[in-house]
């Protein structure tokens, strides 16, 4: 009797643990990315808000000044405008320029076929490197005297300027060292195109739409969310410039590439103030952040999901 | 007529990609003599294979190298490891809670690095972590949110029924994971593994910020130093630079298949 008694409450005590086991289970699986996320994401968030209202130096005393680091930066500090509107014009130009010429590219590689696989692999080529890499490579290609680039010049008569040492210059030089490395965005865009049923192009050329009206209605609203990744990824990606510009020209000549992520570096492990430039830091994601919710409101008028109708697609069981 | 002018147009602008590889090599290899010719020496008159490994004895890159490979070989098991876990996770579970942390994951690849950096640096101060290799490896143990994405929309490509099949003859959620989705994951793998260690290999601000004694640098590290050591040995910076890129050339070309074939774009579609 009591045998089995004991027997059937270990069977419920086994059933009470695989349920409890069972409940646990994805949370353990997905436990790498919670801490990972505690500790390197949202920690380091929280903390560096906190800073930012502090004067905190590397060592030493820490003071609580409230708004005052924002309040300096904002208008105390022509440094923080000056970088921050090199920046922002590096993005005006960079951002449209990635997307326009990775688009191209990728329209170009999509209609041959060819040498495809070559010709993909050309233009990603220096994604694949260093940054540091790059620049080195860029800082001879940009040499006044013995420089790649001036050589080309000169070939069609054209005298060819001191490209890193001019400050109109510099920045121009930086610019196109960056769209070297639009392999990554053309890959996307590429896949994107790719992805678009070739019926609608059939259906369209049988109705006798135009090339041009084809493009218009079909490919650019299809590749939309694509688009829209890569337009969001830019914008991230140039105001986090940094390595090129450390590298290729240290902020220089007069400034003219002081990028406003220098700017926060600088003040972090050049001066060691840690609270101010949190502060920057802080200044930099919320303008990112409205930068990125702007182009998505903006992007619900261009961009259409075709996976839309299909919600719920990772049905799941426990 | 079309496609001729395509294919001029495509071999024009490739060359304006390939070129500075080329010019890079070029400029390793030439003598002083060749180097500040102008117009420039294409083609170099003699071929000086012995500047590399003069390069690489003008500081410790031995050690630099010995540096880059310890964070880049466990760095990239963490990544691996990890990330397909958290992705399995994701995909095969309805738990509660999974549906907004999972845009929490996404909406982590949004947040400018400059914010982490500096709390980062604290936080690893604080944990005597600094001029360690700790802080370059250690975070790839807790799942990077991309790669967690594309994994994760690997998996939701296979179908259902195999794991409940599995399930059926007895296997619980580790069994399945481990025996089915890992092998089947395994292109999608490389491709992780392919791009954590190119942002490994390639990564320059980590180490700069994290790292102070020489004895510990990695190799972009090294290259950068030389910059300032030698403003003017053109030569010795261009071997370095060959060296550097190398490795991620090399892997690209053995991964290009998983990388060409659209894994990366395929992810991105949500």
């Amino acid at each position: 009797m009591d045998m089995t008694y004991a027997g059937a409450e270990a069977k419920v005590a086994r059933r009470k643990r695989s349920a409890i086991a069972r409940y646990a289970a994805p949370y353990l699986f997905i436990s790498p990315w919670i801490l990972g996320f505690l500790f390197f994401t949202l920690g380091p968030l929280v903390f560096s808000l906190t800073m930012s209202f502090y004067d905190w130096p590397v060592v030493g005393e820490r003071t609580f000044v409230g708004l005052d680091n924002y309040r300096s930066m904002l208008f105390d500090d022509p440094q923080f405008w000056e970088s921050l509107w090199i920046t922002v014009k590096f993005a005006a130009i960079y951002v449209p320029f990635n997307i326009i010429m990775s688009f191209l590219l990728a329209l170009m590689l999509h209609n041959i076929t060819f040498a495809s696989g070559f010709f993909r692999t050309a233009f990603y080529l220096p994604s694949v490197i260093s940054g540091v890499a790059l620049v080195t490579i860029w800082s001879w290609i940009y040499s006044k005297e013995y420089g790649l680039l001036n050589f080309m010049l000169s070939l069609v008569g054209i005298d060819g300027p001191n490209w890193l040492g001019d400050p109109n210059l510099a920045i121009v030089a930086i610019i196109i060292a960056s769209l070297w490395g639009l392999g990554g965005t053309m890959l996307i865009l590429l896949t994107g195109l790719k992805a678009i049923p070739k019926e609608l192009y059939e259906a369209a050329t049988v109705s006798g739409v135009p090339g041009w009206a084809q493009m218009l209605f079909i490919t650019l609203p299809m590749l939309g969310p694509m688009l829209l990744f890569t337009f969001i990824t830019s914008i991230i990606s140039a105001f986090q410039q940094l390595t090129i510009a450390l590298l290729l020209t240290k902020g220089g000549p007069l400034g003219s590439t002081y990028f406003f992520a220098m700017y926060i570096y600088d003040n972090a492990f050049k001066y060691f103030d840690m609270g101010y430039a949190a502060a920057g830091s802080w200044v930099m994601f919320i303008i990112v952040l409205a930068l990125s919710l702007g182009v998505m409101r903006w992007s619900a008028a261009w961009v259409y999901y075709e996976g839309e109708v299909r919600q719920n697609d990772g049905e799941g069981h426990a | 007529m079309r496609k001729t002018l395509l294919y001029s147009a495509l071999i024009l602008l490739s060359a304006l990609f390939i070129a500075p590889f080329y010019w890079t090599f070029m400029t390793a290899i030439k003598n002083t003599a060749d180097l500040y010719q102008f117009p420039p020496v294409f083609w170099p008159s003699e071929w000086h294979w012995e500047n590399f490994a003069a390069a690489w004895n003008k500081q410790p890159f031995g050690t630099y190298l010995t540096n880059s490979v310890i964070v880049v070989v466990f760095s990239t098991i963490g990544q691996l490891i990890s990330s397909s876990l958290v992705a399995y996770g994701f995909a095969r579970f309805r738990f509660p809670g999974r549906d907004p942390l999972f845009i929490v994951l996404l909406a982590t690849m949004m947040i400018p690095w400059d914010v982490k950096m500096i709390p980062l640096y604290m936080e690893f101060n604080m944990l005597g972590w600094i001029n360690t290799l700790k802080p370059l490896i250690v975070p790839a143990y807790f799942a990077d949110a991309f790669f967690v994405f594309l994994l994760r929309q690997y998996i939701m490509t296979v179908p259902m029924e195999i794991d409940e099949a599995a399930r059926m003859d007895g296997a619980n959620a580790f069994d399945i994971y481990w025996r089915i989705h890992l092998p089947l994951m395994m292109p999608a793998l490389v491709l992780v593994g392919t791009f954590h260690f190119m942002n490994a290999w390639n990564d320059y601000l980590g180490p700069l910020i994290f790292l102070n004694d020489q004895s510990k640098y990695t190799l972009t590290l090294g290259l950068s130093m030389f910059k300032g050591l030698h403003e003017v040995d053109v030569t010795s910076i261009a071997a370095i630079t060959v060296i550097l890129c190398l490795p991620p050339l090399a892997l690209f070309f053995i991964a290009q298949r998983y990388i060409m074939d659209g894994a990366v774009g395929s992810s991105v579609k949500g």
